[in-house]
């Protein structure tokens, strides 16, 4: 039995073994030297690994009495996770060499986050749904704090942790309460218990508990609050980083934890994540526009785009979690490509990130600035690129589960968030020419990432990659 | 070969205007123009050697959408080989023309811009719109072309764009059109409601149930065939600038002048005539609306040559004539002989584009001057350009001799509507209306031609001392279209008027009902059942034929058998046939006085005119003002289409749209936008005591909102 348990885990086991041996090994050989071997081993395994869960695993597994669920819906945000993971680490590597930042725990710390959040995507337990947050945060808090000797790196990680430390009490508070009302931490237990219109308070309060827990690490308003700082205090590597893998984790999460264990009360739920998505739309798109600093714009950014996300999930149907799925795709790969750029921004070797130093960068660079307008374009939403389909699908999926209000609301964010995105296109196109402005970054990883991941803005729009079929799958599995 | 002279225009539109950078000017020039002559040559191939029967060529598959099934196919008989030649053959002339008139002109810097291959290609391009117009074989397709010359139209009218005056014609012309559109896209609508297809011969086979179909419309019920005859007709008025619709025709003679020849003339004008014959088998069964139509048809030529007898520039004359004469073809075409108005359509071609392009060659030879008040004498300096003036002149005022097929194109084909206005009205007011406006036009086409080529010169001397013939390439044109205008009624006459049974076999109308016509077998009775019977052999004309033998009754072929369809009680054409010798001769005769009153006025005593026109003042500033239908409309629709758009931009753009949008970008976003910058304070606590405010809110929403229990 317990074999065939660390059977379905095996993932999981492999990436984990892999962390602490690379980490023994390291220790006991050259340290920091076989940093990039081990960086780009890692990604090769995240790769792998990817390949192996989208390829093979059919059906829904069950492990360890139900606390740990491989299914459709895991697998594609395991397969989302390890392949958005892989990228950043292979960006990742030229910017921290040059900066000595690469050091060997690097690679294990993001390897360590990873298997987090595989374990968050696949739980089927409140405990096992708090170790998978956890061991993600703990990571988290590290890698933000990367760069020792930088106040302001330290203050990230710092700020991070304490307050996660918050939420992860709230949400453990929320996850007492739900124990001590419904008799069990597992979910297929909860949703006996949790049934619409006959909640009792207790458990009602934990919900919103659990909600808010969760909230902080999608970084959903109110709960978004340390995501400028800590976006703009880490190394740029690690901001592209939380911009992407453990967004999907958490969002996966928080739709796992809402339909597996709470699926009875979509009406309760589903109002409250509604109304933190209207406002995260909002607020990041009303924020950004202050911003000068780019990290600290693509952190109020991700707040905008994390809103979007939440209304697929708000409409409480298997369309909007299928929607919400490829929002995140769509998200994570426009990200990706972002952040590629954003790493190559420098000038004399030093990294820099006031967005009007990018003045009349398509004269210096057409090739990288054309293909940032076009992800730029494609993060507002202008059709008929992919990330106006991911808008698409979650207002479809939200009018389609009565929530029109919310849908216009969205609609008029989006316009408002167009603006600042447009204004990077502005400076790059039409602002001054400034002495100190940047020369261009000559990496040829960024380059591809950014090019790549722009023709997939173009060329995606043809089937979306067939990413709708996939994702319609894992949200059948997850909504039934 | 029907698919080269549809689509070699357009070919040679798209190499003249994308393609004159690799083939030059010159190039551009001859390869639009040769593609013109050879879709002419064919389409007189194509006229002389296709016989009467309906044939449909098919081109493609256009739309498929529901029961909407749309070809693109060609409808080719008669109607369509008459227009064939009638488009081809005057627009690869005006093509040559266009050469000579256009080779320097004073709009455009010479050398720097490249104005010649844009306008040989919207001309090009008109033609491929006219022929698409006139080839389809539905509704739709139809449109296409109608709504294709209409931009060509718009085009050229404003080709001269850095004259305000032109773009305001084209303007004009263009939402004038528009109107007209809307009652035709109207009709396109409510055929399909009714028919359920846009097919012309769906169509035609279902007129005969749609006359006894009662549809609502504007919050009445009507006869179905009486609505989509008047909406159709709406369509063909604006295209045909009939009365009321008619404002933008004179005001397009803003653009130069082959364009006035080729599109306000010769061709466009007469897709209104055109629709109407082609509609045959549905105004057949729609007696009122064909009353509408020759009512409005006579009124407008009435109208319009009462205006064009006091016009001063030598376009508008023409122009007003044009009007006029449209008026005739409607008449014509109302009174049900459709073959006359088509007869009428053809010659009118000929003598109005040799007109029109005559008068451009002696505006080209004064300069761009076009007021006649400053012309007089040329007759010495342009010899060409006056005798081909006289043939085109001798031919719209309609001169032949009397009581004989003998006579120039015009002499015939007026004569053929006038007598079957007679027939078709009893003599009543289509008829007069008409012979009056005979002797208007015969005044004014002979006063054009004094004022301008006899007397003593007036105006700047300097022009007149360097007037000059235009070249050979201006000339050639002008010769064959002579030949037309000379020749053309008398070959054609039995074939469009003259002989019933000649008629028939042109148009391939089956046999059967011109011998019980012409027998006078009783019309009226029994046709509802005729209409069954016809029906059920309608597949075969020959059946239709022994079927009437047989049941020695008279049948009547199906609608849209032959390419015009006249009514089993339609003897309009016969009847014209045995019409009085008075009502023959009355069109000679009031062209006689015309003539005499024109030489009167303008050779013999020239200060009478002035005398006249001080004596009736306001008539002749009614007249001059062409009955004060700009300011009309001008008062009822311009001004208040204004006063509203001013509303809608003042108030409701720039007010409330504008002023809304810009608030609250310009001032609440940011406002919210310094809130959360100062709401991100830096400090922990501040980040966590707004969570612990959010979870506080969301705990008694949650709690208040009634979820628990």
């Amino acid at each position: 039995m317990i074999s065939a348990d660390l059977n379905i885990i095996l993932p999981e086991i492999l990436l984990s073994v892999f962390a602490m041996a690379a980490l023994v090994g390291a220790v006991y050989t050259g340290k920091d030297k076989v940093a990039p071997a081990l960086l780009w081993a890692t990604a090769a395994l995240f790769l792998a690994l990817a390949f192996w869960i989208g390829v093979t695993g059919e059906g829904t597994q069950v492990a360890f009495n139900g606390m740990f669920v491989n299914d459709g819906f895991a697998r594609f945000a395991k397969v989302v996770i390890l392949v958005s993971a892989a990228a950043v680490l292979l960006m990742s590597e030229g910017y921290m060499a040059r900066r000595g930042l690469l050091r060997f725990e690097y690679p294990l710390l993001v390897t360590l986050a990873v298997v987090g959040m595989m374990m968050m995507v696949s739980a089927g337990d409140l405990m096992a749904l708090y170790m998978g947050l956890e061991l993600q945060s703990l990571s988290l808090y590290v890698v933000a704090s990367l760069r020792r000797d930088s106040a302001k790196s330290t203050e990230a990680g710092l700020k991070y942790f304490v307050l996660g430390a918050l939420s992860s009490g709230l949400l453990l508070y929320g996850a007492s309460l739900t124990y001590g009302y419904a008799g069990t931490t597992l979910f297929s237990g909860i949703i006996q218990t949790a049934t619409e219109g006959s909640m009792p308070v207790g458990l009602l309060i934990g919900l919103v508990m659990l909600i808010s827990g969760l909230a902080f690490k999608v970084s959903a308003v109110p709960f978004h609050m340390w995501t400028p700082d800590v976006y703009e205090g880490s190394p740029t590597p690690v901001t592209a980083f939380f911009a992407t893998a453990p967004k999907v984790a958490a969002m996966a999460l928080f739709a796992r934890v809402m339909f597996d264990a709470f699926g009875n009360a979509t009406a309760d739920w589903g109002q409250v994540i509604a109304l933190l998505s209207v406002l995260s739309m909002f607020l990041g798109s009303i924020a950004a526009i202050g911003q000068r600093d780019i990290k600290r714009l693509m952190a109020y950014s991700s707040i905008a785009h994390m809103g979007y996300a939440l209304m697929g999930l708000a409409a409480g149907t298997e369309l909007g979690v299928q929607a919400m799925l490829i929002y995140m795709a769509i998200y994570v790969t426009m990200n990706v490509g972002t952040f590629a750029f954003i790493l190559s921004m420098e000038r004399d070797g030093q990294p820099v990130t006031d967005i009007e130093s990018l003045g009349m960068y398509s004269t210096k660079e057409p090739g990288k600035a054309l293909a940032m307008l076009v992800l730029l374009f494609s993060l507002a939403g202008v059709p008929p690129l992919v990330g106006f389909f991911g808008k698409f699908y979650v207002l479809r999926a939200a009018y389609e589960g009565g929530l029109a209000w919310l849908a216009v609301a969205g609609v008029v964010a989006s316009v408002i968030g167009a603006f600042y995105y447009l204004r990077i296109v502005f400076y790059m196109y039409f602002g001054e020419d400034r002495e100190d402005a940047l020369d261009g970054g000559k990496s040829p990883v960024l380059w591809g990432f950014l090019m790549v991941s722009a023709v997939i803005m173009v060329v995606g729009v043809v089937n979306l990659f067939g990413i709708e079929g996939a994702a319609q799958a894992a949200a059948a599995t997850l909504v039934n | 070969m029907e698919s080269i002279i549809l689509f070699g225009p357009l070919v040679g539109a798209l190499i003249a205007g994308f393609g004159w950078k690799l083939t030059g000017i010159r190039g551009a020039q001859w390869i639009s123009t040769g593609l013109l002559f050879l879709a002419c040559a064919f389409s007189w191939i194509v006229f002389f050697t296709h016989g009467p029967e309906t044939q449909h060529i098919q081109v493609m598959r256009w739309i498929e959408s529901g029961t909407l099934s749309t070809d693109w196919s060609i409808r080719l008989d008669r109607l369509t080989s008459i227009m064939l030649i009638v488009v081809t053959t005057v627009s690869a002339l005006v093509h040559l023309y266009s050469f000579g008139y256009m080779a320097h002109d004073s709009q455009f810097r010479e050398g720097e811009e490249s104005y010649k291959p844009r306008f040989f290609a919207y001309l090009s391009f008109f033609t491929f719109a006219m022929l698409m117009l006139v080839t389809s074989d539905n509704l739709v397709q139809m449109f296409f072309g109608w709504e294709g010359v209409g931009v060509a139209s718009y085009l050229l009218i404003g080709f001269y764009y850095r004259k305000p005056s032109a773009n305001a014609a084209a303007i004009k012309a263009f939402v004038v059109n528009r109107v007209g559109d809307f009652g035709f896209a109207l009709g396109i609508f409510a055929i399909f409601f009714l028919t359920d297809s846009v097919r012309f011969d769906d169509i035609f086979a279902a007129a005969p149930a749609l006359a006894e179909t009662q549809m609502t419309f504007l919050w009445r019920s009507w006869n179905a065939a009486e609505v989509v005859a008047l909406l159709l007709f709406v369509g063909a008025m604006g295209k045909s600038a009939q009365l009321f619709l008619h404002t933008w025709l004179p005001d397009a003679m803003e653009g130069p002048t082959p364009v006035s020849a080729l599109i306000h003339a010769a061709t466009m004008v007469t897709a209104g005539v055109f629709l109407v014959c082609r509609m045959s088998p549905i105004m057949e069964f729609a007696p009122n609306a064909t009353t509408f139509i020759t009512f409005l048809g006579a009124s407008t030529a009435f109208v319009a040559a009462t205006i064009g007898l006091v016009q001063n520039d030598i376009k508008r004359v023409i122009a007003y004539s044009t009007m006029s004469q449209l008026g005739y073809m409607f008449v014509a075409a109302g009174v049900g002989v459709y073959s006359v108005a088509m007869f009428h359509l053809f010659t009118h071609a000929f003598f109005k584009a040799m007109l029109f392009l005559g008068a451009g060659s002696v505006i080209h030879g004064m300069h761009h001057e076009q007021d006649m008040r400053n012309y007089g004498g040329l007759r010495k300096k342009l010899p060409m350009t006056f005798w081909a003036m006289m043939i085109g002149t001798l031919a719209i005022t309609g001169v032949g001799i009397p009581l004989t097929h003998i006579g120039f194109a015009g002499f015939l084909s007026k004569d053929a509507v006038i007598e079957s206005a007679f027939a078709g009205t009893q003599g009543g007011y289509a008829f007069w209306m008409l012979v009056i406006a005979a002797l208007f036009t015969s005044f004014y086409s002979w006063r054009l031609m004094f004022l301008t080529f006899f007397g003593k010169p007036r105006g700047d001397k300097h022009t007149h001392e360097h007037a000059h013939e235009s070249p050979t390439i201006m000339l050639v044109p002008l010769g064959v279209l002579a030949l037309g205008a000379v020749f053309s009624g008398m070959i054609w006459y039995g074939s469009f008027f003259g002989d019933h049974d000649k008629v028939n076999a042109f148009f391939g109308i089956p046999g059967a009902h011109a011998e019980a016509a012409e027998h006078g077998a009783p019309a009226d009775a029994g046709l509802g059942d005729d209409h069954a019977e016809a029906d059920a052999a309608h597949a075969d004309t020959a059946d239709a034929g022994d079927h009437a033998a047989v049941a020695g009754d008279h049948a009547v072929a199906a609608p849209g058998a032959g390419a015009i369809y006249m009514g089993a009680d339609n003897h309009v054409m016969d009847d014209a046939h045995h019409a009085p010798t008075w009502v023959k001769v009355s069109p000679f005769i009031a062209m006689l006085i015309g003539f005499v009153t024109a030489y009167w006025f303008y050779i013999v005593n020239p200060k009478l005119p002035v005398k006249l026109a001080e004596g009736q003042r306001p008539l002749y500033l009614f007249l001059l003002n062409k009955w004060y239908f700009d300011e009309i409309y001008d008062f009822l629709f311009v001004r208040p289409a204004k006063a509203l758009g001013r509303i809608l931009w003042k108030g409701g753009d720039e007010a409330i749209i504008k002023g809304g949008l810009n608030g609250i970008a310009l001032g609440i976003v940011p406002f919210f936008t310094r809130l959360a910058g100062r709401a991100q304070s830096g400090y922990i606590f501040t980040y966590a005591f707004a969570m612990v405010i959010g979870i506080a809110v969301f705990i008694t929403w949650m709690t208040l909102s009634g979820g628990a229990h």
